[in-house]
This record gives structure tokens, C-alpha cells and sequence, in this order.
């Protein structure tokens, strides 16, 4: 099925990962075979697949979290804007600056709401003067959709919100230390349907600015939050493509057996 | 009957009991276990329990009475024209009871006649000579009322011994019957069972507690004997510590604050040297080792914690003093005039609260969740920052209630500051000369002949009182920390 359109689109935009034939151990497990995958810029790629099928570990490989596993090793190429971030140049540290995580559990820190979204800034020294930083942390709220509920006791406890309010503090957070892209390890699986409908609300909204990587179980979200689906199934990359496609129309067997609910 | 025999006995009752017991049961529901309430082994618990535990209470509460009662009665008997001047009643009851074992030994030895012994109208000196001869000790000569309060003493015993004897195996006996005619294919054993099951742990805990409440009720009275005997308001705001080494003089300074200076001083040294070290291991051990190192490093940390403190002290006097003395004493800056200070014991009691500090702090560190470290990574934060900023916010309550235990282990230290610090009681700012601490001072106070009656000897409660008070307000307040600062993770 080829489409005029969706390659015009496609074109328009620019690869902000490029991942070309990765592989990652842990120990003796290879969890991740022959991976190729091109993420773009202002879009929201999402990663699909039965548990354990290695989507969220590919995630981690995207800024470098899976260094601090010990007997992790990955081989093959990531590029994030055609620079190698697994070269010896790359200081980790810095890409994940660059490379924001939203993480499955809410984990705010035990820190008030606005020290926990002025913890990027002042860490990476964004800030010139108080007010400076009230305006990130402001912003950052306010892209998080949190900054109504929040704006009169911004020096309560982050762990006091509600769970959804967590979830939307942590990508507040990771949003205000301006990153490129932003990845969502099954960000609202902790979440009741109301707070994963204003996080994937969110989401669409974020992708005006940011390239997003979501990680997630729930098919219904894939289709209603993304516009590329990734499909993993044990450690390979079994489809990749518009997410309408996958969904209508999946080329491999194993796509269209796990969509329509036979496997996973 | 001997104690052991009689124990012995009850407990074969007891097991009789289970063995009868599951078989009635049995027996009772057609030998089909099935239409018992039970087990037919609960049935036969049921009658072991009925029968050893009220036996073995009577008999527990038996020892315990009789020795009081007889002793009382005897007393009595003693007329106080034969209580000498120099002597007292108390000297003259051990005389009594030392005469009563003779006689014992020597009728058990069978060189006198149950009948001889006690023989009433006996002469007495025949009698003190004859337990000579049989080679018991005999201090004095025997006076008559003496031999006739020992005569009496022993026949209270035996009979006593006796009626206990009886008394308890009766009870065992109507026990273990009692259990048996409970045996009914509805009745509930295995309730019943679990029920003295609870029971007896439910004793097990209160023995740990009543304990306790002992300890503390004994300080309590001794302490409010020692204020009777030495105004309260001196020995709280004394800047004096002198006790008068007669115990008879009555012009001792005890005044507390001395020797609360040299404790307080002396844990804040050791604190000091223990907090920074302690907790800096437990971020190097539960963030940046790899898992060989730590194998092996917590456990040899902790070996620290196995070293008797006495040790400990050696190594202050031996070691840490002399290598002080070289460079602050006389051939160096001159600040120090001898090894025992409080400097050589807080450095030493701060290496042996190391391990406190860290392991605690360790086992807190690490339950704090790895999602925390996980967010603050994904910001791109350095590992350091991380511990800085978001690890250690979370583990503070936890480590501030490590170091209050810490604090009252410094607190409650005694060998280190006897052989480390010196034992001289003293307000000084100067941590390189010697001082002590309540510790020390209790064990000074109560070593050596004291008399239990001077306020010599019993301020040594009021400082034992003082030292709980505070060590356990301590312990309230880490509690306290702890629990009111916990952030709640799953």
C-alpha cells in the first residue's frame, strides 16, 4: 500500500534517532535482536508488544539508562541527530539532558512541586536568577497541565498529589530541562482512566515541540496517541510503520495475531 | 520428692494424659476420626496441657512462697534477748539456716537418727558436737535458741517439700482427669489447644516486659532512698564531684553535671569522628561498589561491631593514646598531660560506633526505590548529584534515627571511657585532658566495699536513673523522626 500523502509527510520531517542493527545483552540473554528503527521529530512513535519483548529495554538504550545496569551491553549504532551516542565522546549525563525519561511509576522526588520541576534547571544551570527559574518551573507546569491545580502550594510535597498529578509532575519535570525528545515508559499504567486520558492529551500536546517515544501495553492508546507503531516481539523489531497501517493493515502475521488479540 | 523427680512426674502424668486422651477420643467416635471435632491428637494435647501447666504454675509459685514463709515464721521464733549487740537479725537467720543444713547433711550422711535431730529436748552442745565430728561447719558454738530455730526450719522445710509434692501432683492428676472427661466427638480440642498455645506465648512476652518493669522499679526505690538521703537539688546542679572514699563521712559533693559534661563531651566526639565516616561508607557501599566489593566490605565493616568494647578499650589506652600523647603532649604542641583524655576515648568510641552508623544507614539508603534514582538519572543528573539531591532527602529521617541510636550507644559506653578517658570527674573545655562519665562513675561507686546504705553507693541509681532517662528519650525522639519523617514507599 504506498500513499502520496504519508510520504510527503514523512519527508517534511526530520530523523532524530536512527538506530541501525542494535543488539543488547543482559548477561547471556539477548534481549534485543538486529533492531533497526528511525524515530522523527515532532512525532509520537510508539512501542508496542507482549511483556518482556525487549520495547522498554530498546527505550532505555535511547539515553544511555541501560548503563546502569552492569551486565547490560549493547552493541550496534544509535544516532541522535547523526551523532553516535554511544561514541566515547558522549558524556551520558548530557544526552539524557537532552533525552528526557517519564517513567512508569510516578516517582517524584521527596521534594516540594517546585523543586522537583526546578531539578533539571538547576542541575544543568538554566537558570540566571530566581525569577528566571520561577519562569521554567512556570512554563514547565503549565506544558504539564498541572499549573492550575497546583499554582497555589507550589511548596506542598510532590508525593502529596494525587497519582495522575504525579504522573503530570514527573513530565513537567523532564520537560523543563528542555529536551528533543521525550521518552514514556508506560507512563499511565498506573494511572485510572480519567489521569491516562489527560496524560495522552498531554502527549498530543507535546508533540508540537518534542519528538516522544511512548512505551505501551495498551493498543487503544497506541492508536489514539501515535502516528508511527513500532511492534517488538521477543527482542526483534517485527513491523514498524504508520500507525494506521499497523493497526488496518499489518503486513506480518505476527502483528495482525497480537492486534487482534490471538498472542500477548 | 527432689524437684527433678517431681518434674518428671508431672510431666509423665502429662504425657499418660495425651496418650489416654487420643485414645478415648477414638474410642468415642467409633474409631473414625473423621466424626471428631478434631485431631485425636488435639484431644489428647488438651489433657497434657489441663494437667502439666496449672502443676507446673503451683509448683513455680511454691518455690518461690515457701522460702519467705518459713523464713518469717523462724524469725518470729527467735527471741531479740538472742540477737547480740554486734550482730543482727539477718546474721542470725544465715547462722540458722547453715545449723539446718548441717543437720541435714549429717542425717543424710546417716551419723544421726531422723529422731536426734529433731529431738526438741536435745542437748545442745551434744548435738553442735556431733555435727563436728561429721565434719559439717559449724561457725560458733550453737545456742539453744538457734539449734531450736534450726530444728524448727528444717521440719517447716521437709513438711513444705512434702505438702508440695502432694499439692502438685494432685493437681496434675485432677488436671489430667478433668481433660479426659472433656474428650466428646464435639468438643472443640483443637480451639482449646490453640487458645494455651496463645496463652503461653502471650507469657513469654510479658516476662520480657515485667522484666523491664522490674529494672526500672528498682531503680526507682533506690533512687528515691538515695534522694532522702542527698538533697535532689544539689545533685542536679552540683558542679562538684567528689564522693568521700569512707562511705561514712557524709561530706561528699555529688553533683551530676560533671560527669554529664564528660559524657555529653565525649559522644560528641565520637559522633563526630563516627557520622562523617560511617555514613560516607554507606554511600560508597550501597551506591558506587560493585557487588564483589560489598560482599566483602559490609561484613568486615560489621566485624567492627563484634569487638568487645573492652578491646576497644585496650586499643585506646594502648594505642590511640600514646600515638596522641606524641604529637599534642609534652614533646609535641604540650596540650596534653597524659593518654587518658577525652579526646583518645571519643576517637576510639567513634571508630566502634562506625559500624553502627553505616550499616544502618546502609540498609536505608538502599530502601530508597530505584524509580528516584532512576528519575533524577533521566533529568541528567550525575550520580553524585543524585545522592546529593534526591537519595539522601529521602533516607535523612532514617539516618538522623541511625545516629540517635548511635547517640545512646556513645551514651550508654562504659569500658572504653574507664581505660580511655580517665577517671577524673571534671568541667573543662579542653578535650585533651582527662575526664569521665556517668558510666564510669556508676561502676566506680559500686566496685570496692561499699556499703549499699550510703548515699555513696546509692547515687549510683540516681545516675543509672538519670542515664535511662535520657538514653530512652533518645530513643523516643529517633522513633519519633523516624516514624513522623518516612516518606512512604511500596
Amino acid at each position: 500500500m504506498y500513499d502520496t500523502t504519508s510520504e510527503k509527510d514523512v519527508d517534511q520531517k526530520t530523523i532524530k534517532f536512527s538506530a541501525r542493527k542494535v543488539q543488547v545483552f543482559y548477561g547471556d540473554t539477548h534481549a534485543i535482536k538486529d533492531v533497526d528503527v528511525d524515530i522523527e521529530d515532532k512525532t509520537v512513535t510508539a512501542f508496542i508488544g507482549p511483556s518482556g519483548c525487549g520495547k522498554s529495554t530498546f527505550l532505555r538504550c535511547l539515553n544511555r539508562m541501560n548503563d546502569t545496569i552492569d551486565i547490560c551491553r549493547i552493541e550496534g549504532d544509535i544516532r541522535l541527530d547523526g551523532e553516535d551516542i554511544y561514541d566515547r565522546r558522549v558524556d551520558p549525563v548530557q544526552l539524557r539532558a537532552k533525552v528526557g525519561m517519564v517513567f512508569q511509576k510516578p516517582n517524584p522526588f521527596p521534594k516540594s512541586i517546585y523543586d522537583n520541576v526546578a531539578y533539571g534547571p538547576r542541575i544543568h544551570g538554566l537558570a540566571r536568577s530566581k525569577a528566571d527559574l520561577d519562569q521554567i518551573v512556570e512554563r514547565a507546569l503549565r506544558r504539564g497541565a498541572l499549573w492550575d491545580e497546583v499554582k497555589d502550594r507550589l511548596h506542598a510535597p510532590g508525593t502529596g498529589l494525587s497519582g495522575g498529578q504525579q504522573q503530570r509532575l514527573c513530565i513537567a519535570r523532564a520537560v523543563a530541562t528542555e529536551p528533543e525528545v521525550l521518552l514514556m515508559d508506560e507512563p499511565c499504567s498506573a494511572l485510572d482512566p480519567i489521569a491516562t486520558a489527560q496524560v495522552e492529551e498531554l502527549i498530543a500536546e507535546l508533540r508540537r515541540d518534542y519528538s516522544v517515544v511512548i512505551v505501551t501495553h495498551s493498543m487503544q492508546q497506541a492508536a489514539r496517541v501515535s502516528q508511527k507503531t513500532a511492534f517488538f516481539h521477543l527482542g526483534n523489531l517485527v513491523e514498524f510503520g504508520e500507525t494506521g497501517n499497523i493497526f488496518t493493515n499489518p503486513e506480518d502475521k505476527r502483528t495482525e495475531s497480537y492486534i487482534t488479540g490471538r498472542i500477548g | 520428692m527432689p524437684l527433678f523427680w517431681l518434674i518428671l512426674a508431672v510431666l509423665g502424668l502429662a504425657s499418660v494424659g495425651y496418650v489416654l486422651g487420643r485414645r478415648r477420643a477414638l474410642q468415642s467416635a467409633g474409631g473414625d476420626s473423621r466424626k471428631l471435632h478434631s485431631l485425636p491428637s488435639y484431644y489428647g494435647f488438651n489433657a497434657a496441657l489441663k494437667s502439666a501447666v496449672p502443676a507446673l504454675l503451683l509448683l513455680v509459685v511454691w518455690l518461690l512462697a515457701q522460702p519467705l514463709i518459713v523464713n518469717n515464721t523462724v524469725s518470729e521464733l527467735i527471741p531479740d534477748s538472742a540477737v547480740p549487740e554486734s550482730s543482727s537479725r539477718g546474721l542470725i537467720m544465715a547462722e540458722v539456716r547453715r545449723a539446718a543444713e548441717g543437720l541435714e547433711n549429717a542425717v543424710a550422711a546417716g551419723l544421726m537418727t531422723e529422731e536426734f535431730a529433731g529431738n526438741a529436748g536435745a542437748d545442745v552442745e551434744e548435738i553442735s558436737q556431733r555435727l563436728k565430728d561429721a565434719g559439717q561447719i559449724v561457725t560458733s558454738e550453737i545456742t539453744q535458741p538457734v539449734m531450736r530455730a534450726a530444728q524448727h526450719y528444717r521440719a517447716m522445710n521437709t513438711t513444705g517439700g512434702r505438702m508440695m509434692s502432694v499439692a502438685v501432683l494432685l493437681l496434675a492428676l485432677v488436671g489430667c482427669l478433668w481433660g479426659l472427661r472433656e474428650v466428646a466427638p464435639a468438643f472443640r480440642a483443637r480451639n482449646v489447644v490453640e487458645n494455651g498455645i496463645r496463652a503461653l506465648l502471650i507469657a513469654a512476652a510479658s516476662i520480657a516486659i515485667l522484666t523491664t518493669i522490674g529494672i526500672l522499679l528498682s531503680l526507682v526505690f533506690n533512687t528515691i532512698e538515695f534522694f532522702r538521703l542527698y538533697p535532689a537539688w544539689d545533685f542536679f546542679t552540683g558542679l562538684n564531684w567528689a564522693p568521700s572514699f569512707s562511705g561514712r563521712g557524709g561530706s561528699s559533693d555529688l553533683g551530676v553535671i560533671p560527669l554529664l559534661w564528660g559524657t555529653f563531651y565525649i559522644s560528641i566526639v565520637a559522633l563526630a569522628v563516627a557520622v562523617p565516616i560511617g555514613l560516607f561508607s554507606a554511600i560508597y557501599l550501597s551506591e558506587y561498589a560493585s557487588k564483589p566489593v560489598r560482599a566483602v566490605a559490609k561484613p568486615m565493616l560489621e566485624v567492627l561491631a563484634g569487638i568487645p568494647t573492652i578491646v576497644y578499650g585496650l586499643f585506646a589506652l594502648l594505642t590511640v593514646g600514646p600515638l596522641l600523647m606524641k604529637v599534642f603532649g609534652s614533646d609535641g604542641l604540650g596540650w596534653m598531660q597524659a593518654g587518658t583524655a577525652v579526646m583518645t576515648a571519643g576517637l576510639v568510641m567513634g571508630i566502634m560506633l562506625i559500624p553502627f552508623v553505616s550499616s544502618l544507614s546502609d540498609d536505608i539508603i538502599n530502601a530508597v526505590p530505584q524509580t528516584l534514582r532512576d528519575g533524577s538519572y533521566g533529568l541528567g543528573a550525575t550520580r553524585s548529584e543524585t545522592i546529593r539531591q534526591v537519595v539522601l532527602p529521602a533516607a535523612l529521617p532514617g539516618i538522623v534515627g541511625a545516629i540517635l541510636l548511635a547517640a545512646s550507644r556513645a551514651i550508654g559506653e562504659t569500658m572504653i571511657v574507664v581505660l580511655g578517658a580517665g577517671a577524673a570527674a571534671r568541667l573543662s573545655l579542653n578535650p585533651f585532658e582527662a575526664m569521665t562519665t556517668v558510666t564510669a562513675k556508676i561502676v566506680s561507686q559500686l566496685t570496692g566495699d561499699a556499703d549499699f546504705a550510703s548515699p555513696e553507693a546509692l547515687v549510683a541509681f540516681a545516675l543509672g536513673m538519670t542515664l535511662f532517662v535520657i538514653t530512652l528519650g533518645l530513643n523516643i525522639l529517633a522513633l519519633y523522626i523516624v516514624r513522623k519523617y518516612r516518606e512512604q514507599y511500596e
